[in-house]
């Protein structure tokens, strides 16, 4: 790390605005202590995936009944062992991904292109990569010394789960919170970097309104799928497309973050939907061509191509598919091959040639294939279905535990309903066709039950808008910090939902009514779009975009979701003038005990999804996912019923004060949409709430509870700290309550976990 | 009657749960336990037995033997419906979080549990908790009671269908007690 530190020390000095905090470009010692009071308090929860170990040749060793491995590690080092290589794979896709973007965009920019996020309207362009590294960058090339770091970072981390290194689940444990810090700054630069240079909406509210849905496209055009995270490509296509006066006559649409980035650089594009409509979209045989990039992309999705007859083309190193590079061939060449057919698909890693190739190819496959598609007739999955042994495996394979042989019994009698019912439930992971022993392609028969349906989907959804303004930090950041607007809730990640993507805009609805900030970013703000009220109008074309309160505001794609964290950085450094640069710490205990946001990852899937997540909570931001977000394997849980988890220092007097639960939990699994609603509400509380912003804040957490429970909570008394932190339409029933629990009023502190900031200690 | 992992992939390692294949082995269990609890999930209420649902029989279970309840998720809110007032609400997550702690002294502080019994949680998030249990407590005797084969619990019902699992319940609630 010192020769990171004298590598970055010219930046450091170049950059010279702000007085540097105490932990520039921390390794993950630096900043351990933090992370132990953290994990003090919310404990690790390990729920194992697998009794074994099977990482070296030592194994397979058996880790149950308290025994250890070979290596002389236990159970819960195992796991959170595994947490960490988990987060570690997802910060280094991310870091990946940023690099691979900084290098594209500089080789077209430059390396003295400036960082520009906002304009004038932003000051603190990059707020968590300042407050982890003091760095402020300025330009492109500045991202490099910064992406150094991070690789170097990463690289350590995952060297910790070698066998016979690091042995203590804590220290495990506070490596996954370094992973992920690290991982919200590689996120950072990627985003920086693309909308800097790309154009992309910068801090704005009203960023166009974008078509979604399967039934925006229009299906007389050729059209070219894009999918992944990598936008270089696809914006290859549509350059190519404006270039030749083709805009208007071929469709480009993508699915995932690509989607995203790719309508955030022209909002001509159109966003299919989430990362699980892959299948269904590409069997509907809408797609002329197939472009691949990074993180995300089905494995099969060659087969799939193949199946549909469109040509693919794979456009990263990370994703080759076993495809020829044909980077350096005559463009006239790789045309001319896939559209005769004489080859599947094609590695290109040079985004404009993707561009001119795949819409050369699009124009003239289109007519031959005429939308060929694999989706069976009605009457073929009647007949079919009738042959159905009614084994089941079909159902005991579904992540969702779907009734699938059920509906196949009412297809064979001639009922379709059913099957077309999963459509909505159905992640699109195909599993059912695998393990059907007749073969049956059951996705493609939800799929063609539910045509009608998938035809109808269009809607809008708000494009990315990146960072948050710096005067809007200003206009709530004290409503926020006094609990006054009730919190700030970010719906981000993946789609691997329970019971479908509307969850997620149920849930946005119900709190942009109640007045919170909804923050949106990645696939939850795809599903987000995919709702309309009885206006016909869905949620981004209801509420605005800004950052306020009863505001529903998309941030853009995975790498965007740094400008979630740093709004409550910003908060910390804008509203109270908390010291930024290298100042983490002090950053993420004003967050934890001040800002109320809470991230909810309904659909959390990937490993990014815990990295991301894993950054959150060393800033002090709990996160819920979803009941398959249980498969990380492990929560970080507070204990209610231990009074003395919940004390803090009052930074006034030095005098150690119980601030009750708040917030609950760090990391959390919540059983079904209701119960999130219920904790969403209760972790947005914060130590720090001025009276008025506590009731508020119980207000919602009452009627939440009372609407999907039918009762009151069972913890009012440790939420309730002063009579007038009483909801005043409330306040009988409530004190009837206090008055059984023997509750007392107590003091309100200026909290704070670090001994360093007591200002005054008390003799 | 299977008891392969309901959900086929998920195969724990060597530590398998006893599959239940008679009630009156649950009701010898129950008999014998001196703290048994019973922790219910939404799904209870989702699940047709016949005229009634799951969580039917999951209150007639609990006042078989005045086992606590506790309700995770909105599924309280079902207990009300049904004039059920005496089960605690609490996310699946804390529940089991709290089992796992040998000092925890349960809901009434009169001591730790020494059974756990599962109904209506989703098959893959039960899975997790069992394993959690398993892993964690080991002093702590887990049921599941789903008709789904779950192999990280103590004990679980083989796989079985909903008909096959009334019958199985309906005989568990006749022989509660004969053993005490």
């Amino acid at each position: 790390m010192k020769d990171v530190k004298l590598t970055v020390g010219g930046l450091l000095e170049k950059a010279g605005e702000e007085p540097l905090g105490p932990t520039p470009f921390p390794s993950s010692i630096e900043l351990r202590e933090w992370d132990m009071t953290l994990l003090q308090r919310y404990k690790p929860f390990y729920m194992p995936f697998c009794d074994l170990c099977c990482l070296c040749t030592f194994g397979k060793c058996d880790l149950s009944d308290g025994k250890k491995g070979a290596c002389g590690l236990n159970m819960n080092a195992q796991q959170s062992r595994i947490v960490l290589l988990a987060c570690c794979i997802g910060a280094a896709t991310h870091a990946a991904h940023a690099r691979h973007l900084v290098e594209e965009i500089i080789t077209k920019f430059g390396r003295k292109s400036p960082i520009d996020v906002g304009g004038t309207n932003i000051d603190i362009e990059a707020p968590v990569t300042r407050v982890v590294t003091g760095l402020k960058p300025k330009t492109l090339g500045d991202l490099e010394a910064i992406l150094d770091y991070a690789e170097t970072q990463i690289t350590h981390m995952l060297s910790s789960t070698h066998t016979g290194q690091e042995g203590n689940n804590l220290d495990f444990e506070s490596k996954v919170l370094h992973a992920g810090m690290i991982d919200q700054v590689g996120m950072e630069v990627a985003d920086m970097a693309q909308i800097s240079a790309y154009g992309f909406p910068k801090a704005d509210p009203e960023a166009a309104l974008v078509e979604t849905g399967l039934g925006s496209i229009d299906t007389s055009k050729p059209a070219i799928m894009v999918v992944g995270h990598n936008v270089p490509p696809a914006i290859g296509i549509m350059d190519y497309l404006s270039q030749n006066g083709l805009t208007e006559k071929v469709e480009v649409c993508g699915l995932c973050c690509t989607a995203h980035d790719i309508t955030r650089y022209n909002p001509k594009a159109k966003v299919v939907g989430p990362i699980s409509w892959q299948l269904r979209f590409i069997r509907s045989g809408v797609p002329d061509v197939i472009v691949v990039d990074e993180q995300c992309i089905r494995a099969d999705s060659l087969d799939e191509a193949k199946k549909i007859k469109a040509p693919l083309i794979a456009s990263s190193p990370k994703n080759c598919l076993g495809l020829k590079n044909r980077t350096k061939d005559a463009t006239d060449d790789i045309v001319s091959d896939l559209i005769s057919g004489k080859t599947a698909g094609v590695l290109i890693l040079d985004p404009d040639k993707v561009g001119e190739v795949a819409v050369r190819t699009a124009l003239s496959v289109a007519p031959k294939r005429k939308k060929f598609k694999t989706i069976p007739d009605v009457q073929e999955i009647i007949s079919n279905a009738k042959k159905c042994t009614k084994c089941s495996e079909c159902r005991r394979v579904c992540p969702n535990d779907l009734l699938i042989p059920n509906a196949i019994n009412h297809a064979a009698n001639g009922n379709l309903a059913k099957l077309a019912e999963l459509y909505d439930e159905c992640i699109g992971c195909c599993r059912c066709e695998g393990a059907c022993p007749n073969d049956f392609p059951i996705h493609s028969y939800i799929v063609k039950t539910a045509e009608k349906k998938m035809k109808e989907e269009k809607y809008k959804m708000r494009a990315g808008r990146g960072a948050i303004q710096d005067i809007e930090i200003r206009r709530v950041g004290g409503p926020i910090v006094l609990g006054e607007i009730p919190g700030i809730v970010a719906h981000v990640g993946c789609a691997n939902y329970p019971k479908g993507g509307i969850e997620v805009a149920e849930m946005i609805e119900e709190f942009v009514k109640r007045r919170f900030i909804i923050v949106t970013s990645g696939c939850a703000a795809m599903s987000a779009a995919m709702y309309k009220n009885e206006d016909g109008k869905t949620l981004y074309e209801t509420y605005s975009g800004e950052f306020d309160a009863g505001c529903i505001l998309n941030v853009g794609s995975c790498v965007s979701n740094p400008h979630i964290a740093g709004a409550a950085i910003k908060i910390a450094s804008i509203f109270a003038k908390r010291k930024l640069g290298a100042n983490y710490e002090e950053i993420a205990d004003y967050v934890l005990n001040r800002v109320g946001a809470v991230g909810i990852s309904w659909g959390a899937m990937s490993q990014k999804a815990a990295s991301i997540a894993s950054g959150f909570w060393r800033l002090g931001v709990p996160v819920i996912v979803g009941p398959h977000g249980s498969k990380y394997r492990r929560m970080l849980l507070g204990r209610k019923d231990r009074d003395e988890d919940w004390y803090v220092y009052d930074a006034r007097t030095g005098e150690r004060n119980y601030i009750g639960p708040a917030p609950e939990h760090l990391f959390y699994a919540a059983e079904t949409k209701e119960e999130a609603m219920v904790m969403t509400a209760k972790l947005c509380m914060r130590p720090n709430d001025t009276t008025k912003g506590r009731a508020v804040k119980l207000n919602h957490y009452i009627d939440l509870n009372k609407r999907f429970y039918g009762n009151l909570p069972d913890d009012i008394h440790l939420y309730v700290r002063r009579f007038s932190d009483i909801p005043i339409t409330m306040k009988d029933e409530i004190i009837r309550i206090l008055d059984e629990k023997d509750w007392k009023e107590r003091t309100i502190p200026d909290p704070t976990l670090l001994d360093r900031l007591i200002r005054k200690r008390e003799t | 009657m299977s008891n392969i992992p309901w959900q086929k992939a998920e195969i724990p390692g060597p530590k398998r749960s006893i599959p239940l294949q008679r009630p009156e082995t649950l009701a010898s269990l129950i008999d014998k336990s001196k703290r048994p609890i019973l922790i219910v999930g939404h799904r209870a209420s989702e699940i047709d037995m016949a005229d009634m649902k799951l969580i039917d029989y999951a209150i007639n279970l609990a006042n078989a033997r005045s086992i606590p309840v506790v309700a995770t998720a909105h599924s309280i809110k079902e207990f009300f419906n049904r004039g059920y007032r005496n089960a605690t609400s609490m996310p699946v997550m804390d529940i089991a979080n709290r089992l796992s702690d040998s000092e925890w002294n349960g809901l009434d502080n009169s001591g730790a549990y020494d059974l756990a019994i599962f109904i209506g949680i989703p098959y893959y998030m039960a899975w997790l908790i069992f394993s959690g249990l398993k892993h964690m407590s080991s002093r702590l005797q887990t049921v599941s009671l789903d008709g789904q084969y779950q192999p990280n619990a103590s004990w679980s019902t083989p796989n079985i269908s909903p008909l096959e699992l009334q019958k199985f319940l309906d005989i568990l609630l006749e022989r509660i007690g004969e053993n005490q």
